[in-house]
């Protein structure tokens, strides 16, 4: 309680200041709008619809991208824990692709599918997929021996080891996965509609944009920072901490 | 005969050099038998386990039990480790279920994973979670999960070393009563000369460099032992005088090697 009160009075007067600063010094909404211009472009977006438009596009690249990414990080991390020749050439070639921030990839990406949904979801999916991939791999790796001997004593082996063991072992790492895909692919997803084309909270951000409407940019950079820590706070860190709880790697 | 160990050797490779982890060891075990492997940190008695359960395989050598050759881990010889090694995903009586899912129905597979809760004295705790039992009922739940496979013999590495002292001797007491009740041939792994004198039928005591068998003992006290207080020391003395013999002789060799470096 102590901690949501202290917050609550710090953007209160963080806001406050904000409102005051820009009336006293006049800055124009141009370079900077004051939180009233920000909340009344808010509610007008609301009031006409267009923010849940934007969101309903945005979600449904998003759904898409992320599933996608899910199954084919999860595939390919069990590739890379199960097979040593795998690990070590297209393993690689995983890691190099990590540096590379998956929207570098959208003027090629625009090549192959158009200026398109797809385009989008592809970088959505790059995005995701690489650091499931790269954790899935890293939970099957890192599996207690102990787990895989008692298994191995009550007379499981091979798939019924992989099903019932090994999968189930390394379920907090396809946790941790998922949370850290759902932040790469809410970023690329931002950044992929920004370059490219509509609807979606990253178009219309680019749209306001080219109107000079600074209000209405910096809403919806509101809108998309809630979503964002709504789904890592409330969602995914909760789900990882109790399993990561059950499974016995954290003490409450 | 029922469990016979034929001149079992193994050694691993370390830094490029053989090192030899035991020795020609041959030993028998009757059926219905409690026999401790009694050593130092070192003696291989551990590896030796393993090499029972069929985790490992011998360098030369081989493990028979009823007359058939052990090349694989089997549900005829079940495992309680140092760690319970539960499974945290699954509750209590899932656990137990684990290994008999296979050949049996759920329904039926509850029952006998609730009827051997009930031997360890664990039933009200078969929807628990792993993570919310102390140490030793984890350990205990690993007891009853490698019986409910109903195996030939039980095989124990050092289970209860992990465990405070209290809880020790709670668990050797309850070890000894379900041994009593099932009758099961229990081949039990310790460095603990109270532990081993307390449960075993038979103690075998073995020593390092290379891993080998020096000694066995018979222990001829009526059970329960904590009331035959001069018996017990008696046999206490004999082993520790055996193993002391036996790290002094490590000493020498630790301090050759030391020289030679």
């Amino acid at each position: 309680m102590q901690l949501a009160v202290k917050r609550i009075i710090f953007f209160i007067s963080v806001f406050l200041l904000w409102e005051l600063l820009i009336r006293v010094m006049s800055v124009p909404a141009v370079v900077l709008p004051a939180p009233s211009d920000i909340f009344l472009s808010l509610k007008e977006s609301v009031a006409d619809g267009t923010l849940f438009r934007d969101l309903s596009a945005s979600f449904f690249r998003l759904f898409i991208g992320l599933l996608l990414a899910l199954f084919i990080g999860s595939a390919l991390g069990i590739l890379l824990a199960k097979s040593k020749t795998a690990d070590e050439t297209l393993g690689s070639v995983i890691l190099a692709l990590q540096s590379i921030p998956s929207i570098v990839w959208l003027p090629l990406a625009i090549m192959w599918f158009g200026l398109n949904e797809k385009a989008v979801i592809f970088i959505v999916i790059l995005g995701g997929a690489i650091v499931m991939t790269i954790n899935v791999r890293t939970g099957l790796k890192n599996i207690s021996p102990i787990y895989i001997k008692a298994a191995q004593t009550m007379g499981s082996k091979g798939l019924d080891l992989f099903f019932r063991v090994m999968l189930p072992a390394s379920v907090p790492y396809f946790v941790t996965g998922t949370r850290l895909a759902w932040a790469f692919a809410w970023r690329a997803l931002m950044a992929g509609e920004l370059l490219s084309t509509g609807p979606g909270l990253g178009y219309t951000l680019k749209y306001a944009s080219d109107f000079g409407r600074m209000d209405m940019v910096m809403a919806i950079m509101i809108v998309i920072a809630l979503i964002g820590i709504l789904a890592d706070l409330v969602l995914f860190r909760r789900i990882e901490q109790k399993v990561r709880m059950k499974w016995g790697l954290e003490q409450n | 005969m029922f469990l016979y160990l034929k001149n079992i050797c193994k050694s691993f490779e370390n830094h490029g050099k053989k090192e030899l982890v035991l020795k020609n060891i041959r030993l028998r075990v009757e059926k219905g038998e409690f026999v401790s492997l009694l050593g130092p940190s070192g003696c291989g008695k551990s590896t030796l386990l393993s090499i029972i359960a069929g985790l490992e395989k011998p360098t030369d050598g081989a493990v028979y039990l009823d007359e058939k050759p052990v090349i694989r881990p089997g549900k005829d010889r079940g495992m309680v480790f140092q760690q319970a090694a539960l499974f945290p995903w699954l509750t209590v009586e899932e656990n137990i279920c684990f290994p008999l899912r296979k050949e049996m129905k759920k329904k039926e597979a509850l029952a006998v994973a609730h009827k051997y809760l009930e031997l360890v004295q664990l039933r009200p705790y078969a929807k628990y979670h792993p993570h919310e039992l102390s140490g030793g009922m984890q350990q205990r739940v690993a007891i009853a999960r490698a019986l409910a496979m109903d195996p030939e013999v039980l095989l124990m590495d050092e289970p209860f070393s992990a465990l405070d002292e209290q809880t020790r001797m709670m668990l050797q007491q309850e070890l000894e009563n379900i041994w009593m009740e099932t009758r099961k041939t229990i081949i039990f792994v310790t460095h603990s000369i109270q532990e081993a004198i307390t449960l075993s039928d038979r103690i075998i005591v073995m020593g390092r460099h290379p891993g080998r068998i020096i000694k066995e003992f018979s222990v001829n006290i009526p059970r329960p032992r904590n009331e035959y207080l001069h018996e017990f020391s008696a046999y206490e003395k004999e082993i520790i005088q055996l193993l002391k013999l036996e790290i002094e002789k490590k000493e020498e060799v630790d301090s050759s090697y030391a020289v030679s470096s």
